[in-house]
């Protein structure tokens, strides 16, 4: 009886993984542990710089969310635990996320996430509790491949859903302890399932934006953070300019652009301008037309192989720059240390520093890195 | 082994609320008979409640628990420009309603422990004496929830009387584990609940010295002599009389006895794997209740662990859950974050038994050793 392997499923309160849930307990042969990661304060910042008061429902983290994951473990009759990690999130997520915004980057806090809260932490979480795995409702699909020693990563069959562009920096020790039984289920086959296994929130809408901002709007977070922690805002307005180098205006600070952003701007011109370069060093934000957004190379760094132990010369891949970008044709090579440089069969528009990209080989995630 | 966070219902206690249901529903304030069987009833819990608080019996009032009585007494008492001095180990129920009336101008000292968890009865004459208005009311607790250390209240409230304060001993955790005695006490106010000692949930009670001028939390209606208005609680009331009776019984019985000897035999077990230490260790403690520090570890994922294999403890107290902060009582005697949060705190039910305690020394050196293996970073940051 004590042989049983226990698996810790990371239960945020939502569709997918009550439905986790549900699928390893009604499965059997292993003993099933509910966890939720408290990782933010919905009411931290709430009133401040335009934050609502009270948070929306079905916002990770929200008391409302460790209700229903609560629920549904009780309704599965599996033992739930919620475990505060809320020191090591700020740490490791909200304070890189406001400083790369300070920096003139667009960061991408999930991945961080992912790389250091959801799988570090909740797999040495996992194993101090004696649970021998995880398991998740990402959609994706993980498994070893004996001949060559390795666990890819590869996209899920439903492709709407692939969430493989947040899970690159996964280890090989992280991937073989890992479950994702979503992986090969379509959403609405999820849900499906939910409704079989008698769970209350089937129907519960999916969460999209960034979980501990309130309102979904970061400079408003920046500012009340900031506050908070008696920082000074840095000061980093500066100068608009053309392509050409003329200063055609001034801005606020950099921290409000984004690479390939049109709205907000504060200048007028007969054609629509974009962002298309933020210099953090002189404050310089460079806009032009959206055909010169285009590009043809990126430099990605701090980089993770996945079905791959080295990138050692050039390779074949499909890059995806950012969440909602379609995989493009590039070469791979590598460059300096912990470097490699993606050159694309066609320019691709906004390549943005802070956000990752991903390599793919066919459904294989080969890889990843942060964009510089 | 979470007696401090509640206790269960014994069965005579169960017995003596059963009627009070169904049959004898009436309202203890109605003029029939119905109703005066309810009336009679809370009477007769009201007298075995002076009897345990050694009080006359239009002293007691009853209320919904420790929280009620802790507000009741800080916020009834209190106004802008009084001066209050407290403990820095409270409960939150003092505690937050003391950052509440310090918002509204009442000047507020937290008198701080001595590592061992103690308050020094003249670090409370000094608060007072620090101060240049005089003080309104001091409040400290009988025993601590979190380590079991029994506060110094009999000085405390020879120093209230001296200056003229009022004191309230918040007692719920104290209530059952030692003898009350409000007179010996010299306090004005002292509040317990039943779900600590073997009674019922949401029913407490508040003990008033005749004269004091608490202005009640709650008004509606001249329950309770005036003191606490809504419908008395009947079968909550006579729970909460059939424990104190009980806890009556027991603290002469040996029962204490008994449960000091298996939390020793606990302690030293435990204290037997390396890198552990007892908190509050040297200080006069309830009987049954250790707070043991295990270096080196993550006490959440210790408390989770133990929890799977059947032994239930808590790390701080049971209202704090969920939050980041380690305990503030920890911290107050001096422990860093780390050590806090490494720190698990056992509270035995007086039906413990000698297998619970054996059992409990199987799992948790282990649940301990597989931590530590796990854990080189715990071990990077431990002092």
């Amino acid at each position: 009886m004590e042989q049983q392997t226990t698996i810790a499923v990371a239960m945020s309160g939502g569709v997918d993984s009550s439905t986790v849930a549900a699928m390893l307990a009604h499965e059997g042969g292993s003993t099933v542990v509910g966890l939720t990661l408290q990782l933010w304060d919905q009411m931290r910042l709430a009133g401040k710089h335009g934050i609502p008061d009270a948070p929306k429902a079905g916002r990770c983290c929200s008391i409302d969310d460790v209700y229903d994951a609560r629920r549904v473990a009780e309704h599965l009759g599996i033992p739930y635990y919620v475990v505060n990690q809320e020191e090591r999130f700020e740490r490791d997520v909200v304070r890189p996320f406001v400083d790369e915004y300070l920096a003139g980057r667009t960061p991408i806090p999930c991945s961080l996430c992912n790389n250091h809260i959801k799988f570090d932490q909740l797999l040495k979480t996992a194993r101090s509790i004696g649970a021998e795995r995880i398991a998740t409702g990402h959609y994706a699909v993980n498994e070893y491949d004996a001949r060559r020693g390795r666990w890819i990563l590869k996209r899920p069959a439903d492709l709407a859903k692939d969430q493989t562009y947040f899970l690159f920096g996964l280890t090989q020790e992280q991937l073989a302890h890992t479950l994702f039984p979503l992986g090969r289920l379509t959403k609405p086959a999820v849900r499906e399932l939910a409704r079989q296994r008698g769970l209350r929130l089937a129907e519960k809408p999916d969460s999209q934006e960034i979980c501990f901002i309130p309102g979904g709007d970061y400079k408003q977070f920046l500012a009340a953070y900031l506050e908070e922690q008696n920082e000074q805002v840095p000061v980093t307005a500066g100068e608009l300019v053309a392509a050409s180098g003329e200063v055609i205006g001034r801005h606020d600070g950099i921290s409000n652009f984004t690479v390939g952003q049109r709205k907000g701007l504060g200048v007028a011109s007969p054609s629509p301008l974009y962002v298309l370069n933020i210099d953090p060093a002189s404050h310089r934000v460079t806009v032009g037309a959206d055909a010169d957004l285009a590009t043809q190379t990126l430099c990605a760094r701090r980089l993770n192989w996945i079905s791959i132990p080295e990138l050692t010369g050039p390779m074949r891949v499909r890059a995806k720059i950012r969440h909602r970008h379609e995989p493009a044709w590039a070469t791979l090579e590598p460059a300096g240390t912990d470097e490699a440089i993606a050159t694309f069969d066609e320019p691709q528009r906004a390549v943005t520093p802070g956000q990752s990209a991903v390599f793919y080989d066919g459904d294989e995630v080969v890889g990843g890195g942060w964009i510089v | 082994m979470d007696a401090n966070a509640t206790t269960p219902l014994l069965p005579e206690v169960m017995e003596a609320m059963r009627p009070y249901w169904m049959e004898h529903f009436g309202n203890a304030s109605s003029i029939h008979r119905q109703g005066q069987q309810g009336r009679t009833a809370v009477d007769r819990a009201r007298e075995t409640l002076a009897e345990f608080f050694n009080c006359r019996e239009a002293e007691v009032v009853f209320n919904s628990g420790g929280t009620e009585g802790d507000n009741a007494a800080i916020f009834g008492l209190l106004r802008t420009g009084d001066h209050f001095v407290t403990t820095s180990i409270e409960h939150s129920a003092v505690l937050q309603a003391a950052e509440r009336v310090a918002q509204r101008g009442v000047r507020v000292t937290f008198v701080a422990p001595l590592p061992n968890g103690l308050i020094d009865p003249e670090a409370v004459r000094r608060a007072i004496e620090g101060e240049t208005r005089p003080t309104r009311l001091i409040s400290v607790m009988l025993a601590n929830n979190e380590t079991g250390v029994l506060q110094p209240v009999e000085e405390i409230g020879k120093i209230a009387a001296e200056a003229g304060a009022f004191f309230h001993i918040d007692a719920v955790q104290g209530a059952g584990k030692v003898p009350l005695d409000v007179r010996r006490f010299g306090c004005h106010l002292l509040s317990i609940s039943a779900h600590k000692m073997y009674g019922p949930k949401g029913v407490g009670a508040l003990y008033v010295r005749r004269g004091t001028p608490v202005e009640p939390l709650l008004v509606g209606g001249s329950h309770e002599r005036r003191q606490r208005a809504g419908t008395e609680n009947v079968p909550g009331v006579v729970g909460l009389g059939k424990a104190a009776e009980l806890a009556l019984e027991s603290l002469v019985d040996g029962t204490r006895e008994r449960v000091a000897g298996l939390r020793d035999q606990l302690e030293a077990g435990i204290l037997k794997l390396a890198g552990t230490g007892v908190n509050g260790a040297g200080a006069p403690r309830t009987a049954n209740t250790t707070n043991i520090r295990f270096d080196q570890v993550e006490g959440e994922a210790l408390v989770i662990g133990l929890d799977l294999k059947g032994v239930a403890v808590s790390g701080g107290s049971a209202c704090h859950s969920g939050s980041t902060e380690p305990s503030h009582v920890l911290m107050a005697m001096g422990l860093d974050k780390n050590a806090a949060r490494a720190s698990l705190r056992f509270s035995l039910l007086k039906m413990v038994t000698e297998a619970d305690v054996n059992h409990a020394l199987q799992v948790v050196p282990r649940a301990v050793e597989h931590l530590r293996a796990l854990s080189p970073v715990a071990a990077g940051t431990a002092e």
